[in-house]
């Protein structure tokens, strides 16, 4: 359902401001989204002042700073800090990205930082992805082929057949396209996504696999594919550098032409 | 994980940048279904209410006629560059992401100048 404004227990107030206590001359306002399952207060935007002087170069050192130094109750996701494992997806200074890689020199005057858009809240910058792993899930994403001769040895892939899942197989699922797209915050239960639809195109194109005409005829559907109205937040918000959109629209081309 | 019904919705219009394909994308609706409500009015207006082109020429040229027809002139073009890019998407091609940055302000521009040039040309014609 289209619902362009925040339903009220969703509404953002103002929260804490809390003043740097070093007297640093390099400092930066860091507004966090915060809510925390145990109150039942609407969540709320804290604004931190953080010294850079003493600050690594990445939006993620700055919310660890933050963490160990001045509020421990902020809560996010991290894991391996070098943009390769996709937790730490959020959107920062209004588009999606992982704040391991993004540098906070990058943007100009106080630092916006939300968790992904269109999510259940779990808590403070962490959000309910489930409904996007079942998607993932739905659409098999492993290689299918019969048992048979091909499958006693090693499924052999020329260079070639092997380069058409280049900008696919690097997708780390951080959510990051999924969840920029409007077409995914209106109809996130059905549509399936740039992240769930570019992993569909990855098992299509792989010539290991049997069933990619199963798999088309699968993915064919008003609202699981022709959601996707190419507006682009996917491929621009994409920290990896793929192509989400691309992906989507070889899709409808392969289903127009097959 | 949060069955918490209380959770609430991170927030998403309300924070998400606008780049120029989404501007262009949601703009494209709205001009298209303004453009489908015209050309509805102007054949209504031929076909029902007996309105034949000299009352069509008199009205747009009054200046609200002629405000309105510079309009829809510009909403045309729009919707139909536009529309162009979104073939050449069905077709396969432009979904680079520096291109379709480079497209979409073309398409801009472009509607512009094929407005001017609407306006030139019947200017001469008339």
């Amino acid at each position: 359902m289209v619902q362009f404004s925040l339903p009220q227990n969703s509404k953002i107030l103002k929260g804490k401001f809390y003043k740097d206590k070093t007297g640093s001359n390099n400092l930066k306002k860091v507004n966090v989204y915060r809510w925390s399952p145990s109150s039942n207060e609407n969540p709320r935007i804290d604004t931190f002042e953080v010294d850079l002087n003493d600050c690594g170069p990445k939006v993620l050192d700055i919310l660890f700073k933050i963490k160990n130094e001045i509020d421990s109750t902020l809560t996010f996701r991290r894991s391996c800090a070098h943009g390769v494992c996709g937790s730490c997806a959020m959107n920062v200074d209004g588009v999606n990205t992982l704040s391991c890689i993004k540098s906070h020199s990058d943007i100009k005057g106080e630092l916006n930082i939300y968790p992904l858009p269109h999510l259940k809240v779990v808590k403070d910058l962490v959000g309910d992805l489930s409904t996007l792993y079942k998607q993932y899930e739905s659409v098999e994403p492993w290689l299918k082929a019969k048992v048979g001769e091909r499958t006693q040895a090693e499924i052999k892939q020329s260079q070639e057949d092997r380069a058409k899942l280049d900008g696919y197989y690097e997708c780390i699922l951080c959510a990051c396209c999924s969840t920029s797209c409007p077409s995914y915050w209106w109809n996130g239960d059905k549509y399936l996504g740039p992240a769930v639809l570019l992993q569909a195109y990855r098992w299509i194109s792989d010539s290991r696999d049997e069933e990619r005409k199963e798999r088309l005829k699968k993915v064919a559907d008003e609202l699981k594919l022709y959601r996707c109205h190419t507006i682009m937040n996917c491929t621009n918000s994409c920290p990896k550098g793929l192509n989400p959109a691309k992906a989507i629209g070889s899709i409808k081309k392969m289903l127009a032409t097959s | 994980m949060s069955d918490n019904k209380n959770s609430p919705l991170s927030p998403h219009l309300q924070i998400y940048k606008w780049h120029i394909s989404s501007l262009l994308s949601i703009s494209h609706r709205i001009i298209g279904i303004i453009n489908f409500i015209f050309i509805i009015l102007i054949s209504s207006m031929l076909i029902f209410m007996g309105a034949d082109i000299q009352t069509l020429q008199i009205l747009f040229q009054s200046s609200i006629g002629k405000f309105l027809i510079i309009c829809f002139c510009w909403s045309f073009s729009f919707q139909i560059l536009n529309e162009i890019r979104h073939l050449a998407w069905d077709l396969g091609y432009g979904f680079d992401l520096k291109l379709s940055e480079i497209t979409g302000i073309l398409t801009i521009i472009g509607s512009f100048v094929f407005t001017i040039l609407f306006y030139l040309i019947g200017k001469n014609l008339f």
